[in-house]
């Protein structure tokens, strides 16, 4: 195709840093013994050690104490871990969880699961920009609630919850407070104590670290039921070989990952924002306060035009994003998100998710937004439906 | 291509044959809805004498297989007559196209399906109309036969994935031997709605998961599936 890539999938996952690869480089070929070798044999102890500082590094950057963060293969294994964990932890205290409709895949299934095994799911709606109602979620809060599991920030139109609030809210009602903090790390400070979280989700290779790596925060005290079972890895939380390159990377990047190159994107999504929303018959979706949107995501439908075309002829000319379009999903329903919030079906089907990343410059989002224009106006030509016009 | 289709579906997307519209067309039919995310639109152009389609142009609004099948259908229609075109089938197209993944299998159909309306209409038009038929199983089974499971791009009756339909005083219920949660439930109900609902004495359709298969289907219904 002859182009540079213009990758704007950054939500989905990112570009490992440089600097992640080369930290991570000797646990393969020289430092690979494992940390439960500890008492055999001095390479053991080593690999304790790297993995002991990972830790650390990772939980000092949230205000939370080493031996609360618990690693894991990915954001997924953490919400599980933390929903599925809770629940049968709770189990005599009560039956009823919390969550809401524009939750992860990884929270909503695990949540449907445990409703077939007999407990009670709340989930709770979102407006049209994607933000939960403190109200509502205080009402739903019965005697019987033992987990609210709302995520921070969300994946598809980057809605940040108010979870401080939440936090409050749960901490004073008695019930254990979940958050999926994945998209949040590294691109908006955290502090667990501060927020009264007792549970937060984590994953690397959303901010430039490694894949297979993750983690789950659990505040001292809070008792889990374990996924896996077998050798007496992380705090008996989490059985199997620690991932110990993955766990130096996964520090890495966060150590990296600075306020300036959050405040760098956030001035790119503006003016991709700005740009796109030029194109005749653009609607932004998701929250329009820049402040409460995540700095790296903008999405934008496309009247008359659809999205998996749209996606299809911009991969074609190098561009790399995604579509809430049925057509392109895995059940041929569009996005749940988008739908939560209330949109008609037509603008889930041609809605456009740009999601930024320090690596991008603006010279690439100037191509993404002319390459969107052509794209748009072409298949609005073929389309027969009312053109143009907004 | 690193995407799931195939060197053929991919051109006649960059480059759809008859795309458009005819401005004094003879015959028109518009498919599926920007709601489902698919929609096709037809236009023909017949010869009285002949019953020959001189000129046939397609609109779309829909994803790569939508305006691909919609080019190969229309490409495979121009120049038959209308009793030939009747016999261009969803896997005649598929097959030229070099075939679409199962997800995408359900836009051959909506194309073909576009083409037997387009001609449908064409005939009530010049006065080959067709009695009101009174709404039965059978009726439903024809109604049915393009229904395809997106895991499996097979027709659900084919796969006897139909495990009843029962019709009463305008109420149809249709029962797939699938359960509630699989993964293509609602796109299926979607679907099964949009063939029934436009019957002219239908007025509600319930679609029934009653089922705890894989959706492989296990032959609970072989006799009436043949219909």
């Amino acid at each position: 195709m002859g182009q540079e890539l213009i990758y704007l999938d950054n939500a989905t996952s990112t570009k490992v840093a440089p600097e992640v690869v080369e930290a991570m480089l000797p646990y393969f070929t020289e430092r690979y013994a494992v940390a439960s070798s500890q008492f055999s044999h001095t390479p053991g102890l080593e690999a304790k050690e790297a993995l002991d500082r990972a830790r650390a590094a990772i939980a000092s950057r949230i205000n939370a104490q080493p031996e609360e963060l618990v690693f894991t293969s990915g954001g997924t294994e953490a919400n599980n871990l933390a929903i599925k964990g809770a629940a049968w932890a709770n189990r005599k205290k009560g039956n009823h969880i919390i969550t809401s409709k524009i939750e992860h895949l990884s929270v909503l299934h695990p949540c449907r699961s445990l409703e077939r095994e007999g407990f009670q799911v709340t989930y709770l709606d979102v407006d049209h920009e994607g933000f939960i109602d403190l109200d509502q979620l205080e009402d739903a809060i019965t005697d019987e609630t033992i987990l609210v599991s709302i995520q921070w920030v969300n994946q598809e139109v980057g809605a940040i919850q108010n979870i401080e609030e939440i936090g409050r809210l749960c901490r004073e009602r008695g019930v254990l407070f979940h958050t999926d903090a994945v998209l949040g790390l590294g691109w908006l400070p955290l502090d667990v104590q501060e927020a009264n979280i007792d549970l937060a989700s984590f994953s690397a290779h959303k901010l430039h670290g490694p894949k297979g790596i993750g983690g789950l925060y659990v505040r001292s005290g809070v008792k889990l039921k374990r996924l896996l079972d077998g050798g007496y890895n992380e705090f008996e939380l989490r059985a199997g070989t620690e991932n110990i390159p993955g766990a130096v990377g996964f520090a890495k990047a966060v150590e990296i990952f600075t306020s300036e190159d959050a405040e760098y994107v956030r001035g790119l999504r503006d003016r991709l924002i700005e740009s796109l929303l030029g194109i005749e018959g653009a609607e932004l979706n998701g929250p329009r306060d820049g402040a409460r949107r995540h700095p790296g995501n903008v999405n934008v439908s496309f009247r008359f035009a659809e999205g998996e075309s749209i996606i299809l002829h911009l991969d074609m000319k190098g561009i790399a994003v995604i579509t809430g379009s049925a057509c392109f999903s895995r059940a041929l329903e569009p996005s749940h998100v988008l739908l939560a919030m209330g949109y008609p079906h037509e603008r889930a089907h041609s809605s456009i998710r740009y999601t930024l990343s320090r690596y991008n410059t603006p010279e690439e989002l100037d191509r993404a937004v002319e390459a969107t224009r052509e794209v748009v106006e072409r298949l609005r030509q073929i389309s027969p439906m009312k053109r143009g016009g907004r | 291509m690193p995407l799931p289709y195939s060197e053929k579906v991919m051109e006649h997307f960059m480059n759809p044959r008859n795309i458009g519209k005819i401005e004094d067309p003879d015959a028109t039919a518009t498919m599926g809805n920007p709601a489902c995310g698919d929609m096709i639109k037809l236009y023909l152009k017949v010869d009285e004498k002949t019953k020959r389609i001189t000129d046939i142009k397609f609109e779309s609004y829909g994803c790569a297989s939508n305006i691909a099948t919609g080019s190969i259908v229309t490409e495979l229609a121009k120049g038959k007559t209308l009793e030939e075109a009747k016999q261009i089938g969803w896997k005649e197209a598929d097959e030229e196209l070099g075939g679409l993944p199962p997800v995408k299998v359900h836009c051959a159909v909506l194309a073909v399906d576009a083409l037997y309306m387009a001609i449908e209409n064409y005939e009530h038009q010049h006065g080959l109309l067709k009695e009101k038929v009174p709404t039965d199983e059978r009726v439903v089974l024809k109604r049915l036969k393009h229904v395809i499971n997106p895991k499996t791009g097979r027709e659900i009756l084919q796969a006897k994935l139909v495990r009843s339909v029962a019709v009463n005083d305008g109420r149809v219920r249709v029962e797939l031997d699938l359960p509630p949660d699989y993964q293509f439930a609602k796109a299926l109900e979607e679907e099964i709605r949009e063939r029934l609902e436009p019957l002219w004495d239908v007025h509600e359709v319930e679609v029934a998961f009653v089922g705890d298969g894989d959706g492989e289907g296990r032959g609970w219904w072989s006799k009436l599936s043949k219909a």
